[in-house]
């Protein structure tokens, strides 16, 4: 019962405790870690915005740079000095010299006629005219083209312009180094696994990818989930790992700039963090658990242990009490009885005198009176015994104190018992510690004391047997015990054994008193008294008494 | 012959003790309260010994015991106790008590305490003739 309420205490008090320190820390852990995730995400999108805004501008810079030498020298020169092999030469010389990434040049005439050619592929007299770019470049003037094989059968984009000379138009054409332009695109990837690559409106790849994908193949990526500008979107890719894709329109909204990053690959700094966040939190989840556990063990211990000395205190109190009771009713009663008793010891010891006279003598019952009489004298006496017991419990002065050497004691109160003892065939032994120090006590309450205990341990043997007496000192006390072989007292008399008018002596023998005198007076000196008792094996009584240094005299 | 009185407030022990002592060849005046016990003593100077009970109704054995000796220092008392303790008996003696017996008592310890108080106190007067007779004979030289 009482076990239960302790453990349902301390199963409270750690589940409180658990739970205010638990969910305050996973509470704030988690917070803080979407946060930081958060913050993390974002920062990761705003750059890789940036880089493909950036970067946008740069390619958008350096075909407008294309654009407009070719334009300029197209509006320069005629197409008569353009048609000159060696002039047009000269042309691509400054056109390389001035910006760069030229591959080609050529002068095409309105018929599609590839007049003049400068570069490393033998072009010269082809046709363009059914040339998708050609029909492009007569209608809007100036053209970049998409990637496309074209009649040299590689991979290639070209810018062209047309020129309007007084009744004639003619298209200058240039080539763009692709090495130079996807050196420029690749600038803007990133990391182990960040791509970056150019589709057209119909999602036709227009550079050579770093992973897989072949230049000219259709990617997967629909461009028109890409809004104007610079628009960043995360996809789950065929192995479905999450991938962050930036998309930068380019070239009056024809081209679109990709930059692909795997989320993951910049998220392992974010779940290096979680790892951190994760084992420090557990362990200080398991700290704190062992904390609390442990803490409340002890709390709780330490209450229940105050606790049952508290009870054993009221107990004692409560026993303490009782006896005083008794002792004051046990006073009273027995000076009340006192009185007639000594009447009726007065009326016999009268009729005794009587019988003495002749007459009386004569009687036939003269014998049967005179035995009737000691009889009642007998009985007299046993009840005087009980009546002086009674009195001699409720006795309740202070020990007069004086220099007690306990030994001694014990001596003079065995060799006064051992004649007894030796009657009965009970021998008494004496193991006494030699330098026990002299204390302030009242000899002769310690003189009944022993008396009581080893007159108690004989009668307890009855006959042939051993007692055992003995003195120590334990810590700040003296302990004397008294043991005997005798039959044990049973269990269930054991806490009674101190109270008055208890006892086991068959009757008459027994007032019942001498223990509870015997625990009075030990009481009394601040002093304990305690049995053990074994059936069969016998009992012992132990006293302690504190040591009080006597005052120097 | 030894003069005694008996003081004690229950009658049945004063009467019988009176017949019994008186037997042994006491010569025995009871009372009955400490008050009694005084006025007998004023108007009877033959009394040796006075066996006085300490519990008694208004004036107890203590005070009794303090006023005879103060007026009759001379009377040797037994004090008859119920009482166990030891202080009661110590207070007693300290009082000028004779000795103290415990209640109920045994006749032959009786005796042989009246017996001790009488011889002290016929000592105690022996020696008493004794300086009186110096004295005299003091005057006489």
């Amino acid at each position: 019962m009482k076990r239960q309420l302790y453990a349902n205490l301390r199963r409270k008090i750690v589940f409180i405790t658990l739970a205010v320190a638990f969910i305050p820390l996973i509470s704030l852990s988690v917070i803080i870690y979407y946060q930081f995730a958060q913050v993390f995400r974002n920062k990761i999108e705003e750059q890789i915005e940036y880089r493909a805004r950036a970067q946008g501008n740069a390619i958008e810079l350096f075909l407008k740079e294309r654009t407009a030498i070719l334009l300029a020298m197209a509006d320069t020169y005629t197409f008569d000095y353009l048609a000159g092999e060696d002039n047009l030469g000269k042309v691509f010389q400054i056109m390389n010299h001035r910006v760069g990434g030229f591959i080609d040049l050529g002068l095409i005439d309105s018929s599609g006629r590839h007049v003049a050619y400068v570069g490393p592929y033998n072009l010269l007299g082809l046709n363009y005219y059914s040339q998708p770019w050609f029909g492009e470049v007569e209608s809007k003037g100036v053209y970049a083209s998409d990637v496309f094989t074209g009649y040299r059968r590689t991979p290639h984009f070209i810018v062209a312009v047309r020129r309007q000379e007084s009744n004639r138009s003619w298209i200058l054409r240039a080539t763009i180094d692709s090495d130079v332009f996807e050196s420029l695109v690749r600038a803007a990837q990133v990391g182990k696994t960040g791509d970056a690559f150019i589709i057209n409106r119909e999602g036709i790849y227009q550079t050579h990818l770093r992973f897989d994908g072949e230049i000219l193949s259709k990617s997967n990526l629909n461009p028109i989930i890409f809004g104007e500008g610079t628009t960043v979107l995360e996809k789950v890719n065929r192995e479905g790992r999450k991938v962050l894709y930036a998309g930068r329109w380019l070239k009056k909204n024809n081209w679109l700039l990709v930059i692909s990053q795997d989320a993951s690959e910049e998220m392992t700094k974010l779940f290096k963090t979680k790892r951190m966040e994760i084992i420090i939190v557990v362990s200080g989840c398991l700290l704190i658990i062992l904390t609390t556990i442990f803490t409340t063990r002890l709390t709780v211990s330490h209450l229940e242990m105050a606790d049952r000395k508290m009870n054993e205190l009221n107990a004692q109190l409560v026993h303490a009490d009782k006896l005083a009771a008794l002792g004051k009713m046990a006073a009273g009663v027995a000076h009340e009885i006192n009185n007639p008793l000594a009447v009726i010891a007065e009326k016999t010891g009268w009729m005794e005198d009587l019988l003495t006279e002749e007459e009386f003598k004569k009687s036939q019952n003269f014998e049967e009176y005179k035995k009737s009489l000691r009889k009642i004298e007998e009985h007299v006496e046993r009840a005087r015994k009980v009546t002086h017991g009674m009195l001699g419990f409720a006795r309740r002065m202070e020990p007069h104190l004086e220099d007690v050497d306990i030994n001694e004691i014990l001596n003079e109160t065995v060799t006064f018992l051992e004649s007894y003892a030796r009657t009965n065939n009970i021998a008494i032994e004496k193991e006494l510690e030699t330098d026990l120090p002299i204390i302030a006590s009242d000899h002769a309450q310690l003189q009944q004391v022993f008396l009581n205990l080893i007159t108690n341990a004989i009668d307890e043997i009855g006959k042939d047997g051993l007692v055992y007496v003995s003195s120590s000192r334990i810590n700040s006390d003296i302990a004397v015990s008294v043991r005997d072989n005798g039959q044990g007292i049973p269990k269930e008399y054991q806490a009674r054994v101190f109270e008055p008018f208890f006892t086991t002596k068959p009757g008459g023998k027994g007032t019942g008193l001498g223990l509870s005198i015997t625990h009075n007076i030990v009481q009394n000196m601040g002093g304990t008294i305690t049995l053990e008792s074994e059936k069969g094996k016998g009992t012992t009584f132990t006293v302690r008494l504190p040591i009080v240094v006597p005052e120097k005299k | 012959m030894t003069n005694i009185m008996l003081v004690d407030d229950e009658e049945p022990f004063v009467e019988t003790m009176t017949k019994r002592l008186s037997k042994k060849g006491f010569r025995v005046i009871g009372a009955f309260s400490g008050d009694e016990a005084l006025k007998t003593l004023a108007s009877n100077r033959m009394i040796d010994v006075i066996i006085l009970d300490v519990k008694m109704p208004g004036m107890d054995g203590i005070e009794t015991l303090k006023e005879i000796k103060s007026k009759f220092p001379l009377v040797e008392v037994i004090m008859l106790t119920g009482h166990a303790t030891v202080e009661s008996a110590i207070e007693g003696m300290k009082l000028g008590a004779f000795d103290y017996l415990m209640k109920p008592s045994d006749m032959e310890q009786l005796l042989a305490k009246i017996e001790e108080a009488k011889d002290k106190k016929y000592k105690h007067e022996e020696k008493i003739r004794e300086a009186r007779i110096k004295e005299l004979s003091y005057r006489f030289e």
